[in-house]
């Protein structure tokens, strides 16, 4: 099943790649080859080294040991630079992008070339890049005005004007809408076309099978697998599950099996909210929807359609512009100790990256262990040991700071002293995001029992995690609630997509 | 009436020019992401260099290149401890001031008292012969007409060529622009040397033209003037000549009374009002462009860059 690996003809080739971190190597001896005009999947669980392996050859990090070969040639790359000189282009998950710089100066940006720019030329040039590859874009629009599905078109057309051949995309679908993702898929297909590689990092089972050529499986750092995804297909009838078993290792189950405990007993109201954004427009526009005692009712969207400014409205972090929020009978800021908050930010809202664990978990919860002005250092320890148990939070001690764990085991514990407080209602922001299928798991299964103390509001931009949870699934786009569907209307699901990109429902 | 508008005119220019290099220097220093407070201290460095190396070589230009030179090397302390070692920006910069202030104390007190060669004011002909404009324009020293050639060349660097968008790409996200490939630490380390360099055109502004002579701590806060208009300007070196003009006007009045003998404000107030007045402008401008939203600051100012290894 794994491809034989000769540097002739490949356009990369890796060969017993090594590279450690302290405390981790988190690339164990990988040979990894790149064909010419194929698209690669690198998929494995968040941690498994696909970054990492990437950052090595797109010039980002040096490797402890092992051989690059581009084209054939063994090359030794310092900077991005080195790598972009020899065609090799990465689009990282957090955009390299200047904000403040129109989308023109963005793509010519550390380019070689006369002093002075004639930024008319450029921008025709970008125009034409952009039609030529459906790339929609305005060149001299600024980035801070762009969606994150719009700037990711402008890391593409980076990479485009420097006329790479390998182009290296670090889960590019996260932040994408269905829609979006299919367009994503065109234009990679394109590119492909060309006689062009490109590197597709992903999770995500689906997406894999739907465009790959061939299919590296790493985990913790070693290469289990290398497929064509026809292959596996006529052997196993559920591929998903065989990808899935190589990327964990373990059998995942993705269905989470609820059961819907919606009351009728409304819990929280909003009616017609605004909220004004960073920048004084409507962000929020006249938003109404409800929560009733144990629903789960999901927000969902592509980032930046007005989310943030909801959540942060309903939390007390931004001023309304107008209309109501109750909590049962009161308003919200005044009842906000019944309100738990899972912010999206982990390490910035969510806690507090350098200080140890077990003041993490004292942070919003310290009103049940006060004597007098002073803390109770021990109660509030002895609570923290047992929420660890509970929550099965893979934490050494609770002296270290909180940066210090993975993304999965913060989530854990952030959701852990949220739920402490038995708080009547959750605001759960993105609580999956960018965690592997194993922690996500476990805080999809915290969170439906949170169900018995109260209802919960989930924003989030994954429709899988929506599916998997939610009671009813309120669409927004442009801050305005598209559609509000029940998660029981196959019907409705269909549109769901449509509904993100801004598609009114037809009737 | 016109000698008085003349009069006041052209001391609003000789009073602004030590501000308007010394802001200009600091406006290319911040626009790589580099917070550099030591402005006073190497406009301080800066003009003792110049008069000494004057004194020195019986020559002002080799004392002008002097003093761009070492108070260039001084403000690279500032970008050794800033860019490699990551320490804390506002700190560094501000023990720059205070060494830059101590060093020229020190080093200056041969000099104290001591006359040497000057910029004398001579007419730019024949732009000097415009009525009125040639006047208030082009009768000044040597030292004040390349600010002429310098603000707008400052503009159009930053804004129309390619290596300008790569400075402000290293201000605004240094993490971007190496991924793009431009080397983010000699990026600012040059522009820390540059921004040096014109606090110390301005010092030497001071010391062999302005008030000729080495007198210590003969800047007198004009480094911190600097720092001020680097905010009030928005980082643009055309609204900085407004800024550093204004100063120069109000210094200019300030004089323009005393010389008329209007004593109806002390004189002592009345050397206070620049100070004043550019810190009471500051704060109406920066409330005023903070209602509007606009963009300011480079985003990545003081915030050292790391690249993950």
């Amino acid at each position: 099943m794994s491809v034989p690996i000769t540097e002739k003809q490949s356009a990369v080739f890796m060969k017993g790649i090594v590279k450690r971190f302290p405390g981790v190597v988190a690339n164990q001896g990988i040979d990894f080859q790149i064909l010419r005009g194929e698209i690669h999947s690198l998929l494995g669980e968040n941690g498994a080294g696909k970054t990492t392996l990437m950052n090595l050859l797109s010039g980002v990090y040096r490797p402890d040991a092992g051989e690059i070969f581009v084209n054939g040639q063994k090359v030794n790359f310092y900077s991005p630079r080195d790598a972009l000189e020899l065609g090799i282009g990465m689009i990282h998950q957090h955009f390299q992008l200047v904000t403040n710089f129109t989308v023109a100066e963005n793509i010519v940006l550390g380019m070689f070339g006369p002093g002075k720019l004639n930024m008319l030329t450029i921008e025709k040039k970008v125009d034409e890049l952009s039609s030529l590859y459906g790339l929609a874009i305005d060149s001299r629009a600024r980035i801070w005005e762009l969606s994150v599905g719009e700037q990711q078109r402008v890391e593409i057309l980076r990479m485009l004007y420097r006329n790479v051949d390998v182009l290296i995309m670090d889960e590019p679908t996260a932040v994408l809408a269905p829609q979006e993702i299919e367009k994503l898929f065109e234009v990679m297909r394109r590119i492909k076309a060309e006689g062009r590689s490109v590197v597709f990092i992903t999770h995500k089972l689906e997406e894999v099978l739907a465009i790959s050529d061939y299919i590296t499986v790493l985990r913790r750092g070693k290469v289990m697998s290398t497929v064509r995804p026809e292959k596996i297909r006529e052997k196993d009838g559920v591929v998903s599950r065989e990808l899935a078993r190589m990327m964990v290792g373990r059998e995942v189950i993705l269905d989470v099996g609820k059961e819907s405990r919606k009351t009728d007993q409304p819990l929280l109201r909003v009616e017609n909210l605004s909220v004004r954004g960073d920048r004084g427009e409507l962000a929020v526009k006249d938003v109404s929807f409800s929560v009733n005692v144990g629903e789960i009712s999901a927000i969902l969207g592509v980032a930046g359609n007005g989310q943030r400014e909801l959540v942060e409205a309903l939390v007390g972090l931004r001023p309304k512009d107008s209309g109501r929020i109750l909590l049962e009978n009161d308003d919200l800021t005044a009842v906000l100790d019944r309100v738990a908050y899972i912010p999206e930010d982990r390490t910035g809202r969510g806690s507090v990256a350098d200080l140890p664990l077990l003041e993490n978990l004292a942070l919003t919860v310290r009103d049940q262990f006060t004597r007098g002005p002073l803390i109770h250092w021990k109660n509030v320890e002895k609570k923290a040991r047992q929420l660890i148990a509970q929550y099965n939070i893979a934490a050494p001690s609770l002296t270290m700071k909180a940066r210090q764990l993975s993304g999965g085991n913060l989530q854990k514990l952030i959701l852990a002293r949220e739920f402490s407080q038995n708080p009547l209602l959750l605001i759960a922001e993105q609580p999956t995001r960018g965690l592997d299928i194993g922690a996500t798991q476990e805080i999809w299964h915290a969170i439906l029992r949170q169900r018995e103390q109260g209802g919960i509001l989930l924003v989030s931009g994954d429709l899988k995690e929506v599916l998997s949870l939610a009671d009813n699934i309120l669409v927004i786009f442009r801050g305005q609630i598209m559609e509000i569907i029940s998660c029981k209307d196959d019907k409705g699901l269909e549109e769901i997509g449509p509904l993100m990109a801004g598609v009114e429902r037809k009737r | 009436m016109e000698s008085a508008v003349i009069f006041v005119a052209k001391i609003t220019i000789t009073s602004s020019m030590a501000v308007l290099y010394a802001t200009i220097g600091e406006i290319f220093t911040e626009r790589s992401g580099v917070l550099n407070l030591g402005v006073e201290g190497m406009m301080l460095v800066g003009a003792l260099t110049a008069f000494a190396a004057t004194d020195c070589f019986q020559s002002l230009w080799v004392g002008v290149l002097f003093a761009m030179l070492i108070s260039g090397i001084f403000a690279l302390i500032h970008g050794f401890f800033a860019i490699t070692f990551r320490v804390n920006q506002v700190v560094s910069g501000l023990a720059l001031t205070l060494f830059g202030i101590g060093l020229s104390d020190f080093l200056g007190r041969p000099f104290i008292g001591k006359v040497s060669l000057k910029f004398e004011p001579f007419g730019l002909f024949p732009l000097d012969k415009i009525p009125v404009v040639g006047q208030i324009l082009f009768t000044h020293s040597a030292l004040v007409y390349p600010a002429y050639l310098l603000v707008p060349l400052a503009y159009v660097f930053l804004y129309k060529t390619r290596y300008g968008l790569q400075l402000r790409a290293v201000g605004e996200n240094p993490s971007a622009a190496d991924t793009v490939g431009i080397p983010v630490f000699p990026m600012r380390y040059l522009y820390t040397f540059i921004g040096g360099a014109l606090a110390g055109l301005g010092g030497a502004y001071l010391s062999l033209a302005y008030t000729p002579g080495w007198k210590e701590q003969m800047t007198g806060g004009q480094g911190w003037i600097a720092i001020a208009l680097v905010i009030f300007s928005m980082w643009d070196p055309l609204k900085a000549l407004g800024g550093a003009l204004l100063f120069g006007f109000i210094n200019a009045f300030q004089f323009y009374c005393q010389a008329a003998g209007l004593t109806l404000i002390p004189s002592y107030v009345l050397r206070m009002l620049p100070y004043l007045f550019t810190i009471v402008v500051l704060i109406v401008i920066t409330r005023w462009e903070a209602a509007k939203k606009r963009v300011g600051a480079p985003a990545a100012l003081g915030i050292p860059f790391e690249r993950e290894q």
